[in-house]
């Protein structure tokens, strides 16, 4: 097996409710996700044999793949859990893709859970904002973390002319895509005037420049491409996978305007045999509006730059030239932390299955989705298609 | 509630000693003829050994924010701060605070490092503005 093209496909998703959901902890949010993508797969638990997930912060378990696997009474052949901040969804992924194609499993579950709005203790949530950044270098200086990706939307403004007025047309794009979904937390139309009329936060950003702080979890059920017609719903498959890894600390950062969504994105069309242009919905990573300038730029959907002017034309918003977000996103849908981009993929999943309702793009057949974890550090891009 | 307090390790001891002494140390790597912050055992260049130097403590300011939310109770009080990454004119980058007005503060402005004490065992290097 010399590529991953083609050889496994999404055959169930399902998405918990999200926002404040006091009356579920962490795990038995993972758990409703679980059963909801085995019932939209039509399958049985026994069925799974491979099984990998990210711990939660609200509830932390050793080992939670195997805490998982215990509370369902499944027994995997492959079991594991990991941690890359935002982008674990998708390195999850493209790992659970591997381990089918080089024959460890045959089907896997991806849950992913987190209950960051009712769940944490006051002493878990300042742990949680203070432990981002080098501990020695960085945290002494006292940056909640949107303050980290402020010397980056900085950087940008200065290097490109971005406007605070261009990254807030990313939050208002992603709202107006959350009116039309009854699930996401955040469903009040808003304007750039709103973005820069809330509260400042850490300058450029303002508080709707940040995503929401969310209880939620959702899951997907990936099986090898040979078995996926015999599901209950179109199988979405796995045509591009690439990661890119540039740095753990933002200090460090060989750039603060390019990213390593440059090498994610390059190695995840290679493998597809696609590009840009061929994408019909997409689906970034949105924990602050900058953020999504610079992932449009990196993965190539517009010169370096002009991330700001693309945004401002509307070509993100439905109807666009790139739908993306089209659940809301992380800025209005839901952000339960590291689960958070796992919505962006159950949505692309909803999309590329024509099933996404008021918000369906028409005659979706390809789709992206990328997410970053730590501060712009660790990139992994999909792309994913409706065909093999 | 106490802020983030660095708390020193035995390789990274000569970088708070410094603080410590009103010098700001970094490494020097004598065959690739490179300064590197943070500290490594090795040079991330030839992975050869390093020496620590003193740092001439002056910069330039790369990127920057000002907090208007603390990360903390315990840096409340110092709202609005900046919060900078700024180029040493040895090379290596770094984050500290810039202690100017917040008008004041751009991308490109020449920064000079001081030491502010936070007790007997900890001293942080922060920046002043030159002109
Ligand atoms: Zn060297």
């Amino acid at each position: 097996m010399s590529t991953l093209r083609g050889a496994v496909a999404i055959v169930g998703a399902a998405d918990t409710v999200v926002g404040k959901v006091p009356q579920m902890g962490p795990t038995e949010l993972w758990i409703d996700a679980a059963l909801g993508a085995l019932a939209d797969a039509g399958i049985d638990k026994n069925e799974i044999d491979g099984l990998v997930t990210c711990d939660s912060m609200a509830e932390p378990y050793m080992y939670h793949a195997e805490a998982m696997a215990e509370y369902l009474q499944i027994f995997p052949d492959y079991c594991m859990g990991i941690g890359a901040g935002g982008g674990t969804a998708f390195a999850i992924l493209h790992h659970a893709a591997s381990a089918i194609a080089t024959g460890m499993c045959k089907t896997v579950l991806i849950s992913m859970a987190d209950s960051l709005r009712t769940g944490l203790t006051r002493a878990q949530a300042q742990v949680m904002q203070s432990s981002t950044g080098h501990k020695q270098f960085e945290q002494p200086y006292g940056l909640p973390v949107p303050a980290y990706y402020a010397l980056i939307a900085r950087a940008h403004m200065d290097a490109y002319g971005t406007t605070a007025e261009q990254m807030a047309a990313v939050a208002v794009s992603c709202r107006a895509h959350a009116t039309l979904n009854p699930a996401a937390q955040m469903r009040d139309p808003i304007t750039v005037a709103d973005v820069l009329e809330s509260r400042p936060i850490a300058d450029p950003l303002n508080l709707l420049d940040c995503s929401l702080v969310s209880d939620g979890g959702a899951a997907i059920v990936l099986t090898a491409a040979e078995r996926a017609d015999d599901f209950p719903h179109p199988p979405v498959y796995l045509l591009g996978a690439g990661e890119g890894h540039g740095h753990e600390h933002i200090s460090q950062a060989r750039s603060l305007t390019t990213s390593a969504a440059v090498e994610s994105g390059r190695a995840a069309f290679a493998m597809a045999g696609l590009g840009p242009a061929d994408i019909d919905v997409a689906g970034l990573y949105d924990c602050f509006t900058p953020v999504v300038l610079i992932e449009l730029e990196d993965l190539g959907f517009c010169a370096k730059g002009e991330g700001g002017a693309f945004v401002e034309g509307g070509n993100i918003t439905l109807g666009g030239a790139l739908p993306v977000n089209t659940h809301g996103g992380l800025l209005s849908h839901c952000h339960p932390g590291n689960p958070g981009s796992m919505f962006h993929l159950t949505e692309v999943v909803s999309q590329l299955r024509g099933a996404a309702g008021a918000r369906q793009v028409p005659d979706a057949r390809f789709g992206l989705v990328h997410a970053q974890g730590g501060i712009m550090s660790s990139h992994c891009t999909l792309v994913l298609g409706t065909e093999r | 509630m106490l802020k983030n307090l660095p708390v020193p390790t035995p390789l990274t001891a000569p970088y708070w000693e410094g603080c410590r002494a009103g010098e700001l140390r970094i490494q020097y790597c004598q065959v690739c003829e490179r300064h590197q912050f943070y500290p490594r055992s090795v040079c991330a260049e030839c992975l050869g050994s390093v020496d620590w130097v003193a740092a001439s403590g002056k910069g330039e300011v790369v990127s920057y924010t000002v907090v208007r939310l603390a990360v903390s109770e315990a840096y409340a009080e110092e709202v609005p701060y900046v919060v900078a990454l700024i180029r040493l004119a040895e090379g290596p980058q770094l984050m500290s605070q810039v202690d100017c007005e917040i008008e004041q503060i751009a991308t490109g402005r020449s920064v000079e490092v001081y030491f502010d004490v936070w007790s007997d065992e900890v001293t942080i290097p922060k920046f002043r503005l030159v002109s």
